[in-house]
């Protein structure tokens, strides 16, 4: 997605790169994406280490693996964050399931602690779309990320930002909507089995079509397995 | 009816601002109402509501400073770089990271502020996007060392390329020079008059365009240095000429230093270079000594004492030769180091140094920087008292604009 350098030849050169063994594109991819991996591995996670160990799995993984990648199927930027999303929830819930007991892993039948396995489940649930979530909004174009950001962390009016922007009203106004329409398609995006429950009012229509080529995360796997 | 549609657009086109509340009162009012009789405009706004309520989240976790090393370190142990950047070139990369990675949280507010970046001939004062100017512009030499596009646009007129002005003239006049201080404009010439005009070109720019331009360059720079690994390649400053090598650690210590400078602006933290990094900008350092405390002499008239190699043969003020001083650094980068005081040639070995001093790596860094002063600094002292005072005070010497 929008990467500064994010055409897709910028991948692709890189992936070269990388598959030659150049040290400086192993810097480089870090510089790149270790905000997303990282940033997502921490919201998942929420601790510090775990963050870092994952954060230098999924790229030792790409540092030898480079191959895998495949630049027909979406941007290093969206692998890479399916990659680390998955991996992300899947120790999430390793380490619900060592402390609930077995009851706790998801595919589990509701059994003796039916009730925690449940609420575990479900904060695991929050959890990750929340985390991926943050990065769809990493990945806005920058246009629109910088708009949603100046005016709903800053807590602007749309006026002060097109002000502070130096952009037109009417197009402070566009990107909002715009950027929360590109957000609203991720979350309606998620596999059924994740937002069944509590996203049922998104099964609607689809936006408009313009959004730019996206690659959702959850849907975009390459297969990679697991840990 | 028309009129009706019009409404209806204007306030579907509202319903992104409103979702995240940055729509004023009355406006806000207008639409609710709105809403109550418009299912389609009301489809939206919950959609859209629902989207905005994932933005309020936690902070993410900060990133840690040394991670990138430590995932760079796993990485290439697992598998071995083929093309591996040369250990000179290994501060200048993590460092533009860093950098890098401060600017890339600076909001817009952020970038107006106005850093101070002091040398020991003053301060600057300069916006974020200024000192990347500064630092492509500078950064502009080793480019060109390297056979790279140079980001500095031409001077106009043809004005004298900085290295002419290198050596005025009348210096090599007499038979026995002046010592003198060169004038800052005359012996910084170079430097300054490119940042100026990289400064000026990029003024228009936004200041991301800016910082990706700079970014760039320091990702080339990186690329060729792991190509030439033998860094020997001479790299003209206009005042000095280094090689490659000590250029590219060069380079990396003022990247830090005005790093930080930006982040004092912005009152965001800085981590300090890595051990091993600032291992090796202390070692630059120490061996630019000799010439800074050339300068430093020069500058207080002292005509018997030189560093430059013509004058080898002179004796110091004090009849004797070959005195050193012994440098122990402590703290991450610690080591020891031995100085020679009475110019670049060590003298005759073995003999014992005629003071000892104590400083942390940091601080020694940070005092050749301008940015410490060095009556204040912390320092283990013991022997010649006025030696140790003149090495602190000709560090801050191999500052720069």
């Amino acid at each position: 997605m929008a990467t500064p350098d994010g055409t897709p030849r910028w991948d692709e050169q890189l992936q070269r790169r990388l598959a030659r063994g150049e040290e400086t594109a192993l810097g480089e991819l870090y510089d790149q994406l270790a905000p997303m991996v990282h940033g997502l591995a921490g919201r998942v996670l929420a601790d510090q280490a775990a963050a870092g160990q994952l954060t230098r799995e999924i790229f030792a993984h790409v540092w030898e693996h480079p191959e895998e990648f495949d630049p027909a199927r979406g941007s290093l930027r969206s692998w890479l964050g399916a990659l680390t999303h998955r991996r992300a929830v899947d120790r999430l819930r390793a380490r619900r399931a060592a402390e609930y007991g077995p009851a706790g892993a998801p595919d589990a039948p509701p059994g003796a602690g039916g009730a925690n396995a449940g609420a575990a489940e479900a904060e695991i649930r929050t959890v990750a779309t929340a985390a991926r979530m943050q990065y769809v909004v990493d990945s806005l174009p920058q246009p629109l990320r910088e708009t949603i950001a100046v005016t709903y962390y800053d807590g602007r009016t749309y006026r002060e930002t097109a002000r502070l922007l130096g952009i037109s009203e009417q197009a402070a106004k566009q990107r909002m909507r715009l950027g929360l329409e590109l957000l609203a398609t991720e979350l309606a995006a998620e596999p059924a089995e994740q937002h069944a429950e509590e996203n049922a009012r998104q099964d609607t229509a689809e936006p408009d079509g313009s959004e730019p080529d996206r690659s959702g995360p959850d849907t975009d796997d390459h297969g990679e397995g697991g840990t | 009816m028309t009129t009706t549609e019009e409404q209806h657009d204007a306030h579907r086109s509202l319903l992104g601002a409103w979702s995240l509340g940055a729509c004023p009162g009355e406006e806000a009012a207008e639409l609710e109402q709105h809403l109550r009789g418009c299912p389609e405009c009301a489809a939206e706004a919950a959609r859209l509501r629902e989207a905005a309520g994932w933005l309020a989240l936690d902070e993410p976790l900060d990133q840690p400073g040394p991670l990138r090393q430590q995932v760079l370190d796993w990485c290439l142990a697992r598998r071995p770089a083929e093309l591996p950047v040369p250990a000179w070139g290994l501060p200048y990369g993590a460092e533009t990271a860093k950098l890098d990675a401060l600017l890339r949280d600076l909001g817009p507010e952020e970038w107006q502020e106005v850093a101070e970046l002091p040398w020991h001939g003053g301060v600057q004062h300069l916006r974020p996007a200024e000192v990347l100017g500064h630092l492509t512009a500078v950064d502009g030499y080793l480019a060109r060392a390297l056979g790279l596009p140079d980001p500095v646009p031409a001077a106009p007129g043809g004005a004298p390329a900085p290295a002419e002005r290198r050596v005025p003239p009348q210096e090599s006049a007499g038979p026995a020079p002046v010592p003198r201080v060169p004038p800052q404009g005359g012996r910084y010439a170079g430097i300054t008059g490119r940042t100026a005009r990289l400064v000026a070109e990029q003024a228009g720019l936004p200041p991301q365009s800016v910082r990706a331009r700079w970014r760039r360059q320091t990702h080339d720079l990186v690329r060729s240095a792991a190509l030439a690994p033998q860094g020997n390649t001479p790299v003209d400053y206009g005042f000095v000429t280094l090689p490659l090598r000590d250029a590219f650690v060069d380079r990396a210590f003022v990247c830090y230093a005005h790093g930080e400078d930006v982040a004092r602006a912005v009152a965001y933290p800085y981590d300090p270079p890595a051990p091993q990094h600032l291992r090796q900008m202390v070692d630059l350092a120490v061996r630019m000594l000799p010439q800074a405390l050339a300068g430093l002499r020069a500058a207080r008239g002292d005509r018997s004492v030189r560093g430059d190699r013509g004058d080898r043969g002179d004796l110091n003020i004090r009849g004797a030769r070959g005195r050193r001083l012994r440098l122990v650094v402590d703290g991450p980068a610690a080591g020891e180091w031995l100085i020679p005081l009475d110019g670049p040639d060590p003298g005759p070995p073995g003999g014992e140094p005629v003071a000892s001093m104590v400083l942390e790596g940091l601080e020694l860094c940070q005092l050749a920087a301008a940015h410490r002063d060095p009556d204040r600094l912390p320092v283990g002292e013991h022997g010649d008292r006025a030696a140790i005072r003149e090495v602190l005070h000709a560090l801050p010497l191999l500052s720069r604009p």
